[in-house]
């Protein structure tokens, strides 16, 4: 399984969607709620019977809705695909049976709309706007951008401007990010060596990385609380941090991996949370403080604690935190191919692994009071 | 006759031993005739000693006559009596002839002895009257004498005050003509004009209260101020050389100038001299650059041992000379000259260390060496007038040397680039068809050795600096901190450092933003050469250097070798890390190249062995013989004894199904790969990239290590049909076949394929295997 996102519309509920990959028998999409207080997990199932699932994305608007990119195989050809699903209303807030009911009830997604691709090509991803009501998607489709508006309620799909990417050779987007910043009028795409940068208004390139990594690139993201800030990872099993607005050297580089890097995140909240799964089986957790939004020191008001416990935190010596490994995380046995930050709690994330396995994790608290207070 | 009376008393039969006791007796008596004679005129010492007190000797001096007839008669025999009688009646026959002979010979003497004594007494009465004739003579003589010297008394006082008369007028004479004589010397010779007056000037002081005398002091003091105005105009005067200088002032100062006043003269007029040298010297240099920055000055017209010479012999000496006769002049008390000269020594120091700072480029060290080395020959003399100059010089030429220390450095580095970028050329050089170039172990030998043997040459240029004959060699700073702090750490320690950072550089920075590459085959090379600098060079270096220059006991910290060790072994590491990781990625992208352009699904049945396959072979192959050129085989670990049951078993169809075709049941996904994820509890984990040892098999695994492992990613990227999985068994099992004995670890390489195969198998619609003698077939046939 490669495909995990968090529920993004989701904000009180720890709840990620799990897509699987199986060539030979039919794909699911898991929903699985993390009971923060009892430590249980639920999960639900639903079918996704079009094909394997290679990447998964809900709408920030709307609960329900999620976009998928499936392989649709035939005998001589495979085709990606990508399409608009809604789950059914009961799941959509989570429900609380027990696992062992899971089995019996397994639902069908109702599929709002096909991204038509034949023109295009293969699909690598679907981003929703970030900041958005849910009415705008960009696919990234082989070496072209296409941007979708979502009309009657999703039910419909129209392409309203598109973009190619042109060079010699047979040129394939990886990945792609849409920016959170500049009124969401950016994203940027990952393609072979070098990340670009583009204006959805325009449709053009507004900046190019060239040899961003050493070799291919694998992932991206922005920094969600500083502009220009953006993160990469690649098969030269390093996370580079680059200043979009200098495009020559990167700003900082991690290698802490033994082999690529295919995901990177930024923690939505605190951006020098830094998250990297790689297929060295491990996902690191590393702290860049020193390249975040958050000044050496500064204190960051969360309401949520008690002031109690404000007080009792405050007596302590802070030293500024160096950028640096929190912790290596080495549950799983095989490569690890996507990790999320939770939507609901900042201090929780969830890796998932080849053979499928999804780990759930927290940040260690030491770190979350040293970063809270 | 002694043989004869002993043979007598052998004949007589009855011969004892007292017998023979005489008859040795006698012998000895009658050998020497004169022995009873001499005795008795006074025997030696010895004689005496030599005589105990025998009663019974006939021939000793205490003979008894009584005792030895006693003795004869009781001890002897009748016969014996009778024949000793005979005897003694023989010898003293013998006896009385030898004295009568005796008388014979002497009685000449005698009468003519008494006929010299009968002479003398005539002539002593003879003389006895001549001397009365003399004693009344000389009684005649003193008398006669005495009368004449009481009649010349008078005239001789009276010649003595005459004598004293003349003396005074003389000496009157004399001062009279002082004033006269000052004058015709002042112009000429003032010295002795000076001596002249000075001479007369106590007499004059003492008789001035009368008016002549008066007369004379006042014209010769006139004369003298004179003098003195004329001589202090002289010393205004420019063209002094030193030495008149100070005798014009010691001149002045018998004129009892004011001291004070005539030793600032003196100093402004030596000041005006040194300025004037000081001003040569600096015409010399180019003009000073005030910015600092602008062109390179044109090469100063003389060498730098020229400079000095002129420098030391001219403006030191005469800064010695002038600061001695100030000494002999006014005295010890040099608060005034210590200012002064180490003003000027100031600038001096400034003046020689602008021209230093000329000495650009590495030129001649050992003329270098020697113009310092003058330098501070010269100024030790100067030095004992002005201790404080001495820390001055000191740090000047610990500056120089440490400047020179610095340039060799840079040097060493530029030379070694050189030698990279040579080494450089030598691999990337075109090689002509069937001509082998010149292998990596001889590149490496030859640049190791430049390096070094440049190493050594710089060593033994600064060496100089502490050599046994150079003065300042025994400073302190060049006995202790040159050689730790200069030349130990600031040249050799930091030469290593560069060396292993400049290598890290190599690894580190480059590529990456399209600069062009090391090529794999340098990045080797220096590895190895980093490697063997931790195992020996740096040692090495480090014992020379020690030699050569012995560091202090109480100087300051060394960078321990170790250290140094440890840090190229850490761009040994850094290095061969690297290259594996380009060769890595070389074939990395090769093999990915290839999986991602194949339509996998759309394949025919194998029937050979991809190309790829047998580049990717035919590249690990060379990568081999490369990596073995410059290291040692390595510790591979034991092999099973049969690799071929293994393989592939994966593809038993007894287990196929169990693993990956999974009854997917909603309520157990997890379960589906329990199979392999129990398995892969047992088998360790296998780390991509990451660090490998110092030898051919190690890095060859790590390279394998990384193209399996790309290669099985980028097979889970796609989706296979039947005969696409049959290709990537065909595939597989090829690279088996040929990767197996490069990799120290034979089931590193299994446990990659074995995943491999089994992700191509999960990846495909209609996994059917092929057979696996097929397969063998396939791959021995390719």
């Amino acid at each position: 399984a490669r495909a995990l996102t968090p529920q993004t519309a989701e904000t009180d509920a720890i709840r990620f969607l799990v897509g699987t990959q199986s060539l030979r028998y039919d794909n699911q999409i898991h929903i699985i709620d993390f009971d923060d207080e009892n430590n249980i997990i639920n999960k639900n199932v639903l079918l996704h019977q079009v094909g394997e699932i290679w990447h998964i994305s809900t709408s920030p608007a709307d609960k329900g809705v999620l976009a998928t990119c499936y392989n649709k195989t035939s005998d001589t050809k495979v085709m990606t695909c990508a399409a608009v699903w809604r789950m059914p209303k009961e799941l959509e807030s989570g429900s609380h049976e027990s696992p062992d009911d899971s089995s019996s009830n397994t639902q069908t997604l109702e599929l709002l709309c096909h991204l038509d691709n034949t023109a295009h090509g293969n699909m690598a991803c679907v981003m929703w706007e970030p900041m958005g009501d849910g009415k705008k998607i960009i696919s990234l489709a082989d070496n072209n951008i296409l941007l979708w508006d979502l009309q009657e309620s999703s039910a419909k799909a129209v392409l309203s401007s598109s973009a190619a990417l042109e060079g010699k050779g047979q040129l394939k987007f990886t990945s792609g990010r849409w920016s959170p910043h500049h009124n969401c009028t950016q994203i940027a795409t990952a393609n072979d060596t070098n990340v670009r940068g583009w204006d959805t208004r325009s449709m053009r390139q507004i900046y190019c990385i060239e040899n961003a990594h050493g070799q291919l690139v694998r992932d991206l993201d922005f920094n969600p609380n500083k502009q220009y800030y953006l993160a990469s990872c690649g098969d030269d099993c390093k996370v580079k941090f680059w200043d979009t607005r200098n495009v020559t050297e990167p700003v900082k580089t991690l290698e802490e991996h033994s082999h690529w890097v295919w995901n990177v995140r930024y923690n939505h909240s605190h951006d020098q949370l830094i998250l990297t799964g790689s297929s060295d089986s491990r996902v690191i957790l590393s702290n860049m403080v020193s390249i975040s939004s958050e000044p050496f020191g500064h204190m960051v008001d969360d309401d949520e604690l008690s002031d109690q416990e404000d007080q009792h935190q405050e007596e302590k010596i802070k030293e500024p935190l160096q950028d640096s490994v929190i912790a290596t995380y080495e549950e799983h046995e095989d490569s690890v191919y996507a990790v999320e930050w939770s939507s609901a709690d900042p201090w929780l994330f969830a890796s998932l692994s080849y053979d499928g396995r999804l780990v759930i994790n927290r940040v260690p608290r030491a770190l979350k009071y040293h970063i809270l207070l | 006759m002694a043989a004869v009376t002993a043979g007598s008393g052998a004949g007589s039969g009855s011969a004892g031993s007292p017998e023979a006791a005489g008859g040795t007796t006698g012998g000895s008596g009658w050998r020497r005739p004169h022995g009873p004679l001499q005795r008795y005129y006074g025997p030696s010492t010895a004689e005496a000693a030599e005589a105990a007190p025998d009663p019974t000797d006939i021939n000793g001096p205490h003979f008894d006559p009584e005792a030895f007839m006693t003795k004869v008669r009781s001890e002897c025999p009748l016969g014996q009596l009778l024949a000793r009688e005979a005897a003694l009646g023989r010898e003293i026959r013998a006896l009385d002839s030898d004295m009568q002979t005796l008388l014979y010979e002497n009685y000449n003497k005698f009468i003519s002895a008494t006929d010299t004594i009968r002479k003398m007494k005539v002539d002593f009465r003879h003389m006895e009257a001549e001397m009365d004739d003399l004693a009344a003579n000389m009684a005649a003589i003193s008398a006669s004498s005495a009368r004449v010297s009481a009649a010349l008394q008078d005239r001789h006082r009276r010649g003595a005050q005459l004598a004293g008369v003349q003396a005074l007028l003389r000496k009157l004479q004399a001062l009279v003509e002082v004033p006269g004589r000052l004058r015709c010397w002042a112009g000429t010779e003032p010295a002795r004009a000076l001596r002249c007056h000075a001479r007369a000037r106590a007499v004059l002081r003492h008789y001035r209260h009368l008016p002549s005398f008066r007369a004379i002091e006042d014209e010769s003091h006139a004369i003298m101020a004179d003098l003195a105005q004329r001589l202090r105009t002289r010393l205004r005067c420019e063209t002094l050389d030193p030495k008149e200088l100070t005798e014009c002032v010691e001149m002045l100062l018998q004129l009892e100038e004011p001291a004070e006043e005539l030793s600032e003269e003196f100093l402004s007029q030596a000041g005006a001299r040194l300025e004037a040298e000081l001003a040569a010297l600096e015409a010399e240099l180019p003009a000073a650059d005030p910015s600092g920055t602008a062109t390179t000055p044109p090469p100063p017209a003389s060498d730098i041992l020229d400079f000095v010479d002129r420098g030391s012999s001219a403006f030191v000496g005469t800064l010695c000379q002038l600061a001695g006769s100030y000494r002999t002049l006014f005295g010890e008390d040099t608060g005034r000259l210590e200012p002064f000269a180490s003003a000027l020594a100031t600038r001096y120091f400034a003046l020689l260390e602008r021209r230093l700072a000329l000495e650009r480029g590495l030129g001649d060290t050992s003329l270098l060496v020697r113009a310092l080395d003058r330098f501070h020959r010269r100024l030790r003399s100067l030095l004992e007038l002005l201790p404080a100059g001495a820390d001055a010089a000191a740090a000047l030429m610990a500056r120089a040397a440490r400047e020179r220390v610095d340039r060799y450095l840079r040097a060493l580095q530029t030379f070694f680039l050189g030698c990279l970028g040579d080494v450089r050329q030598a691999l990337a050089a075109p090689r002509p068809p069937g001509k082998e170039g010149p292998g990596l172990p001889d590149l490496l030998a030859t640049l190791a050795a430049s390096v070094l043997g440049q190493l050594k040459a710089v060593l033994a240029y600064v060496q100089l600096f502490t050599a046994r004959d150079v003065a300042f060699a025994s400073l302190p700073y060049f006995k202790g901190e040159f050689c730790v702090t200069a030349v130990r750490e600031g040249l050799v320690v930091a030469f290593v450092r560069w060396l292993c950072h400049t290598a890290r550089g190599f690894a580190d920075g480059p590529a990456e933003r399209g600069a062009p590459a090391a090529p794999p085959a340098l990045l080797l090379l220096l590895a190895r050469l980093c490697l063997d600098y931790e195992n020996s060079t740096i040692s090495y270096i480090l014992t020379l250097t020690d030699e050569q220059f012995p560091p202090q006991d109480s100087g300051p910290a060394v960078t321990p070798g170790p250290a140094l060790c440890a840090e190229a072994r850490a761009a040994a590491q850094r290095l061969l890390d690297h290259y594996v990781q380009v060769q890595g990625a070389a074939v990395a992208q090769m093999l990915r190249k290839s999986v991602e352009t194949r339509d996998w699904l759309g394949t025919v049945e194998p029937r050979n062995v991809r190309a790829v396959m047998k580049r990717v072979v035919e590249d690990i192959t060379a990568i081999d013989v490369q990596v073995g050129q410059l290291f040692e085989e390595g510790v591979r670990r034991a092999q099973s004894s049969d690799s071929s049951r293994r393989a592939f078993s994966v593809y038993s169809s007894s287990r196929a199904p169990g693993r990956y075709a999974p009854s997917y049941t909603p309520s157990a996904p997890m379960d589906t790969h329990l199979l392999s994820n129990i398995q892969k509890l047992f088998s360790e984990r296998i780390d991509i990239f990451s660090p490998v040892e110092f030898n051919k098999v190690s890095v060859l695994t790590g390279i394998i290590k990384i193209s399996l492992k790309t290669l099985l990613e980028c097979v889970r990227l796609r989706t296979l049909g039947r005969f696409g999985l049959q290709q990537v068994q065909v595939d597989g099992h090829y690279l088996q076949l040929y990767l197996w004995r490069f990799a120290s670890d034979e089931r590193v390489v299994q446990g990659l394929l074995d995943e491999v195969a089994a992700s191509a198998a999960h990846r495909c619609l209609d996994p059917v295997p092929m057979e696996h003698s097929v397969v063998e077939l396939i791959c021995e046939r390719g």
